[in-house]
């Protein structure tokens, strides 16, 4: 019940930030969003999900928004609106298409799901012998799915490498 | 009983929506980001209760609650000076 009370306010957040003309406000709406969708994934069980929309979708994004609002306008252009049937379609027969895609998917929390099944039981018997840890997470993530790891931290490096760099050279110029 | 309690912060959380989408100036927004901030603590606390391990979850609802802070401060900033640094 609660969780449809969450998805509900979701569906509302998600259209109002679209509705507002207001661009600060939109942030603002974007932000209560990913504070309830942090939310949504604790109720699912999903605890380093959470930690991660909250500090990511809710917290770093949100201050990067309003770091581009110092640099542009604050209001949206009005724009007259009105209905586009193909793109209407086409956005209908995605959605519609993605839809039936889960109807195949097991239920959830199911014990026979593949997820469930497929090697996650091997590594429950063999992961404290063969990587030496006793959380199995850190084992998985470090160890079986090293390279894996050393490639996202790649990325995330890279990336914060190229925020300090424009961020500096944003700095000199002005 | 905690679904209950879960239920009812997030109804009074729902509340706040008018504010966020009617409300004509823009403190009623930071203040609506506020309120659902401090409500939704309160909710992970207590889904923590619900799946019995409190400890994880009140990890999540201290960084949470830092977020939630650093959030209102940005916007306050930028809306009293126009930037933020």
């Amino acid at each position: 019940m609660a969780d449809l009370v969450l998805l509900f306010f979701l569906i509302v957040c998600a259209v109002a930030a679209v509705v507002q003309k207001e661009l600060l406000n939109s942030v603002i709406i974007l932000s209560i969003y990913s504070l309830i969708m942090a939310v949504v994934w604790v109720r699912l069980g999903a605890v380093d999900v959470a930690i991660t929309e909250a500090a990511v979708g809710a917290g770093i994004s949100t201050v990067l928004f309003i770091a581009v609002l110092t640099r542009v306008k604050r209001r949206e252009e009005l724009t007259r609106i009105r209905l586009q049937i193909l793109p209407l379609i086409v956005v209908l027969a995605v959605g519609l298409t993605l839809i039936y895609g889960t109807l195949d998917m097991p239920d959830f929390g199911s014990p026979a799901a593949v997820t469930n099944t497929h090697v996650v039981p091997r590594y429950l018997e063999k992961g404290v012998e063969e990587t030496g840890t006793d959380n199995y997470v850190a084992g998985i993530l470090a160890s079986y799915r090293g390279y894996d790891t050393l490639g996202e931290t790649t990325v995330i490096f890279t990336a914060g490498l190229c925020v300090v760099l424009l961020l500096r050279s944003n700095k000199k110029r002005l | 009983m905690f679904e209950f309690t879960i239920l009812v912060i997030v109804i009074s959380a729902f509340l706040t929506l008018y504010r966020m989408v009617k409300g004509p100036t823009i403190y009623d927004r930071i203040l609506t980001a506020n309120i659902i901030g401090t409500k939704t603590v309160v909710v992970i606390v207590l889904a923590g209760f619900v799946f019995k391990s409190p400890q994880f979850f009140i990890d999540i609802a201290l960084v949470y609650v830092l977020i939630n802070f650093i959030l209102v401060l940005a916007f306050l900033k930028y809306v009293e000076k126009g930037r933020l640094d």
